[in-house]
């Protein structure tokens, strides 16, 4: 469900391509056909895309860290079975997009590697803690809900597997937002008490929520290449103050407060102003400093050790099996 | 131990009775048996099939997109074989 835009443009490829070829490229792109895997390319594209799908993908697996740590302690069955159904959707998210990363030329076994060495990126918003029942209710209202304003023009992305990747993606979507946002209506009518978990969920989920959409079109590097190759539609401030328009409205439904004293509505534009993002903190999470960067890391890199020998088991078992076939086929003859 | 790759495997899915397979993405997976299964879990988890295939990626056999124009311009040309080229007078009614 994320990218984070991190991307650092791969500028030195484009020089040494034939400028006709690129030519060609861009006017495709511009005429909004769809790129496909077997297609000619420009390196800096292919590259930019490589990076941004598998980071996507690591996000959605990583994403199912946070989520996971309360499927046990879920209040109700219904409240179980939902949540089971969303980390079990992040999962398919995750192979989809991996699915569409390796059409690329790039192996699943690369971009795992990339992800457990720290060599690649996720989203940095999975690096905060779940502390309270509420914490499962802001990510599907809030993570989940920047979410979807940053994959619905994902949809219209040139590159076609991405794009398809994309729709079935949103398509499974809105279900994780509105469980969130359910939750916590119940929560808000219940008791004093649980309205209070509830503001504090906000309070601590807020900002981070914001730094989804990646640092601010002044300091982002690679958005102009990329929306001139239509992989982004809209820069990460466009996509931050949708988020932000469409969501205060549902905090004060709720009857809570955003934590930000800066806020206020501006009648002339129809926007929501909101107080400066806390970058010194965005850039500290992305450097692998937040509150459980490694903890999430330690997580998958156990998962995928302790998955090895089934793995292993698994193609063993497969030429066991092709072995056998092909003695019988022999013996046949 | 050296761990090998696991296979890649294309997976198709009829949506409904009538309908024709359709390719929806991909599944690693050791073997015919399990990549069927990792299809089911990856891509029908809301009632989105009948019916799966799974192909081993290896095995498609795709046509090189630089070729496009000589493998199917010829098409293009060929407007004799669609219905409208051919008058029939309006008396005859539909045909």
């Amino acid at each position: 469900m994320y990218t984070q835009a991190l991307n650092a443009r791969d500028t030195e490829a484009g020089a040494v391509e034939d400028a006709d070829r690129v030519a060609a490229f861009q006017a495709r792109v511009d005429a909004e056909e769809k790129i496909e895997p077997n297609d000619w390319m420009p390196e800096g594209y292919r590259k930019t895309l490589v990076r941004q799908i598998s980071q996507h993908a690591h996000s959605e697996i990583v994403g199912m860290l946070p989520e996971g740590n309360w499927i046990s302690r879920a209040p109700t069955l219904k409240r179980k079975a939902a949540l089971l159904a969303k980390v079990q959707d992040e999962g398919g998210h995750g192979l989809y997009l991996y699915s569409a990363a390796e059409t690329l030329g790039v192996s699943r076994e690369e971009l795992t590697e990339q992800l457990l060495s720290g060599k690649a990126k996720y989203s940095s918003i999975f690096n905060y803690p779940t502390l309270t029942w509420a914490d499962i209710g802001a990510i599907g209202w809030l993570v989940d809900g920047a979410a979807i304003m940053n994959q619905i023009p994902l949809c219209r992305c040139s590159f076609g597997p991405y794009s398809r990747a994309m729709i079935r993606v949103c398509k499974e979507e809105s279900f994780h937002q509105r469980q969130g946002y359910e939750l916590l209506l119940e929560m808000v009518r219940s008791s004093e008490e649980q309205k209070e978990m509830v503001q504090d969920a906000l309070n601590r989920w807020w900002w981070p929520s914001l730094m989804m959409f990646g640092p601010s079109d002044t300091d982002s590097q690679h958005s102009a290449q990329s929306m001139a190759w239509k992989i982004k539609r809209f820069t990460n401030d466009e996509l931050r103050q949708k988020f932000v328009d469409a969501t205060v409205p549902q905090a004060h439904y709720l009857g809570l407060t955003i934590p930000d004293d800066k806020l206020s509505f501006n009648e002339a534009t129809g926007h929501w102003e909101f107080g400066e993002i806390d970058w010194d903190e965005f850039m500290r999470v992305i450097a692998g400093n937040g509150p459980c960067n490694r903890e999430r890391l330690a997580a998958r890199k156990k998962a995928h050790a302790d998955g090895a020998w089934v793995r292993e088991a698994a193609i063993a078992y497969s030429r066991k099996r092709a072995d056998r076939r092909e003695a019988a086929r022999h013996a046949a003859e | 131990m050296t761990e090998k790759t696991t296979p890649l495997w294309e997976v198709f899915i009829r949506s409904r009775t009538g309908m024709a397979h359709r390719h929806c993405g991909s599944v690693h997976a050791a073997d015919a048996e399990m990549a069927l299964q990792a299809a089911r879990d990856v891509y029908t988890r809301r009632g989105e099939g009948l019916s799966i295939w799974v192909v081993p990626s290896s095995e498609i056999i795709a046509s090189d997109p630089a070729q496009k124009d000589e493998l199917f311009e010829p098409t293009a040309s060929k407007i004799y074989r669609h219905p409208t080229f051919y008058e029939i007078p309006e008396e005859v009614g539909n045909m």
